[in-house]
């Protein structure tokens, strides 16, 4: 193991997450009012619909996949009776179906966001940052699934950056998994945690604020001066 | 009975000469701001007109207010798994262009052109981009009429009257519509955030924005159907007419009702009741909103009314507030100030006097030369057709425009009677169903409209928000030692120990013994 790999697979990825926990916990506490979805819809709207429904709807589906993949070990599946082939079925249709609409609505975004004169004088650069990035991730991870596992590529990622990074999340690393993984798959890994470390001083934030609670409120919200909220009906 | 105060404010359109210092005065003090340029938290629209932003009234497209489906109220946008669903991409946002593009001028070549043959111009400049624009429409671009040949129909008023109205110089007829946010007894824009930013004050019922909380989900704007729930554009969330409450608070009126020119504002409180909103705001008939709104009040006399009140926590100069209230005498007493839109199902605090307008023809010099005889027949020609203003105040109501119209015409002649030496005519004063004393308190408030009396605003009790004494010592510079020695409770710890409950506790006479 080199010093580049124990950089890369192990320091790295824990100066990431670290910051994006740490990051998230000291933007809440000091720029709530900046804690939005900065919506730009008010602004252009025709160019926004396809490009957010797709790229939103598809990163929820590509997360769930992820879960799957990553995160539910190999072995889960074995134990249930999912077969190899099943499985690989299910990741480059519904994955690729869903890598498709993510990674076509992030370019959407991308274009809109450059070529609307008034979208991109008020863009702030971590909001371009932001798409690019997050554009990387998805062509690289769309590219590993349909360019090089659907295409028998030999590399099993459910046997190596599964078990690593669960490893991470469970203090318990194993670098040596990863280090023979492919540029794409690599590619992958990189540009993905360097998005967690910028993500809790961007926009993205507002994943956090999905207002579920919305469901079971009740319409009209009332606040004393007290700052105690008070709801009737 | 669950009784609630709110503030309301009447305008009475029949003084409103659509000078805009309103507007102004409240964007100076408000709107000044990058990403808020183009808000008018308070603006001046002719009608008949699209108004601003476009066809704000045409609910069909914008989607704004309350629709009862199946007996039951809901948004008419969606209820809240559809809000869920659409949080991506909002497909009823109305958009900045239907407002208009902010611009400035390129003043600087007015100083810095060289000497040239022609006058050197300051071209326009949008706000957004910086780039040289086109001016296309603005705000107020209808002032006065102007387009109304081409927007006049398309104003949602206008349904009903399309065989009487021909939008021609000399043939049309026109009145002011100032607005500001509604502060709603049941505001849609509230039950349409759904991160619960926007809130409703319990003490007095104004509704706010709390900028921490917004997250920019941009559903208030669809909800609102008056369109006054504005997004600013640079810090991506959502603003809105204030009722400039550190004003109230203190006692004094808004900043558009303090320079009004026309004296035309009246603000004060009135009680309702909160257990009967929603089945007020649910009435089949729209026809019928008007009445349950008004049902919604209570008499302020009442001693009934009074005890619920003091009960609720309401201090005395309030409740002598509600009872000397503008808003109580001329929407319950005198029964001539109207809700805008009830059909919207929103329960609107701002109501309006309808305006009266030259008499069409046959009857000559105007509404005060007419015989008393002829009154009643002269109101249905006036030049603003009474179905118009009943399509905006009544949701259609003729009858009730007619009534109020008839009273404001009365107390002109009742009053020219008076000033005159001559007896009034007591039969007209049956008629409109109103007595002396009232048609006299009508006349006072509205035409001798003294500040006193138009401005009924009972100051926020700040003193019992929190126990003050707790707070002292505690802000204060925060370099060198700061305040803190001095602090009664430096660390904020439990303020049990210092409140009224542990005196009593520990023996001591408390403001319940007293």
């Amino acid at each position: 193991m080199s010093t580049y790999d124990q950089f890369f697979w192990l320091i790295y990825p824990y100066l990431m997450l670290t910051l994006f926990v740490v990051g998230h916990i000291y933007r809440y506490n000091t720029d709530t009012f900046g804690w939005s979805a900065k919506s730009s819809e008010f602004l252009e709207m025709s160019r926004l619909r396809w490009g957010s429904l797709l790229f939103h709807w598809g990163i929820i589906f590509v997360f769930f996949g992820h879960v799957a993949g990553i995160l539910v070990p190999k072995g889960f599946y074995e134990a249930v009776g999912i077969t190899e082939e099943m499985y690989h079925f299910g990741a480059v249709w519904f994955g690729g179906a869903a890598g498709v609409a993510t990674a076509v609505g992030a370019l959407l975004l991308l274009y809109r966001r450059s070529t609307v004169s008034r979208i991109r004088i008020n863009s702030q650069k971590r909001d371009f940052l932001v798409l690019i990035l997050l554009s990387v991730v998805i062509i690289t991870g769309f590219t590993n699934t349909v360019g090089y596992t659907a295409s028998g590529g030999a590399f099993d990622y459910r046997e190596t950056i599964g078990p690593w990074f669960r490893g991470i999340l469970t203090f318990t690393p194993d670098v040596e998994l990863v280090t023979s993984a492919p540029i794409g798959f690599q590619i992958h890994i990189f540009s993905a945690l360097f998005l967690f470390g910028i993500w809790p001083f961007t926009r993205l934030v507002h994943m956090w604020s999905l207002p579920l609670e919305y469901l079971n409120r009740n319409y009209i919200v009332y606040r004393r001066m007290q700052g105690k909220k008070l709801t009737n009906r | 009975m669950n009784i609630k105060a709110q503030f309301g404010m009447v305008m009475n359109l029949d003084k409103c000469i659509g000078c805009h210092t309103c507007s102004v005065t409240c964007n100076n003090t408000w709107t000044n701001r990058p990403g808020a340029e183009y808000m008018w938290w308070n603006n001046v629209e002719t009608k008949p007109g699209i108004g601003y932003p476009k066809e704000w009234e045409n609910q069909d497209e914008r989607k704004g207010g309350w629709v009862l489906k199946d007996g039951e109220l809901e948004l008419r946008a969606g209820k809240r798994t559809n809000k869920l669903l659409n949080i991506f991409y909002n497909p009823d946002v109305t958009p900045i262009d239907d407002y208009y593009e902010p611009w400035t001028y390129d003043y600087e070549t007015l100083i810095e052109s060289p000497e040239k043959q022609h006058q050197p111009v300051a071209r326009p400049k949008s706000q957004l981009t910086g780039d040289y624009m086109e001016i296309e429409w603005g705000p107020n671009w209808e002032d006065d009429l102007a387009g109304v040949h081409e927007t006049g129909w398309r104003d949602p008023n206008m349904r009903g009257l399309e065989e009487e109205v021909k939008f021609q110089f000399e043939q049309t007829f026109m009145m002011y519509l100032p607005r500001i946010c509604e502060h709603c007894i049941n505001p849609p824009c509230v039950a349409s955030c759904p991160s619960g930013a926007i809130y409703k004050r319990d003490e007095d019922g104004i509704v706010l924005v709390d900028q921490d909380a917004c997250r920019s989900w941009r559903f208030c704007m669809t909800g609102c159907p008056y369109k006054k729930v504005y997004f600013n554009w640079r810090t991506h969330k959502a603003e809105k007419c204030t009722f400039c409450f550190p004003r109230i608070e203190v006692g004094q009126p808004t900043i558009c009702s303090e320079t009004c020119v026309g004296r035309l504002r009246y603000i004060g409180i009135v009680f309702y009741d909160l257990d009967k909103v929603e089945e007020a705001a649910s009435v089949t008939d729209e026809k019928d909103l008007y009445q349950a709104h008004l049902d919604l009040f209570l008499d302020p006399h009442d001693p009934k009314v009074v005890e619920e009140a003091r009960k609720a926590g309401y201090a005395d100069d309030w409740i002598e507030a509600a009872q000397r209230s503008p808003i109580y005498k001329l929407a319950v007493e005198q029964k001539i100030a109207l809700p805008l839109h009830p059909e919207y199902r929103t329960m609107p605090m701002v109501w309006y006097v309808p305006p009266l307008s030259p008499i069409m023809d046959s009857f000559g010099n105007g509404v005060d030369g007419i015989h008393p005889q002829m009154i009643f027949p002269a109101i249905d020609d006036m030049r603003i057709p009474i179905q118009y203003l009943a399509n905006l105040f009544t949701a259609g109501d003729t009858e009730v425009i007619r009534s109020v119209l008839k009273k404001m015409v009365v107390m002109r002649s009742y009053m020219r009677s008076v000033q005159l030496g001559r007896q009034p005519d007591q039969n007209l004063l049956k008629q409109i169903d109103m007595t002396e004393e009232t048609l006299r308190e009508m006349y006072e408030l509205a035409a001798i409209a003294k500040y006193s009396d138009r401005y009924v605003i009972p100051s926020s009790h700040r003193e019992h928000a929190d126990n003050m004494f707790l707070g002292q010592g505690t802000a204060g510079y925060d370099f060198m030692e700061g305040c803190s020695d001095c602090a009664v409770n430096p660390n904020m710890t439990d303020s049990y120990q210092f409140g009224e409950a542990y005196w009593g506790d520990i023996g001591g006479r408390t403001s319940n013994d007293l």
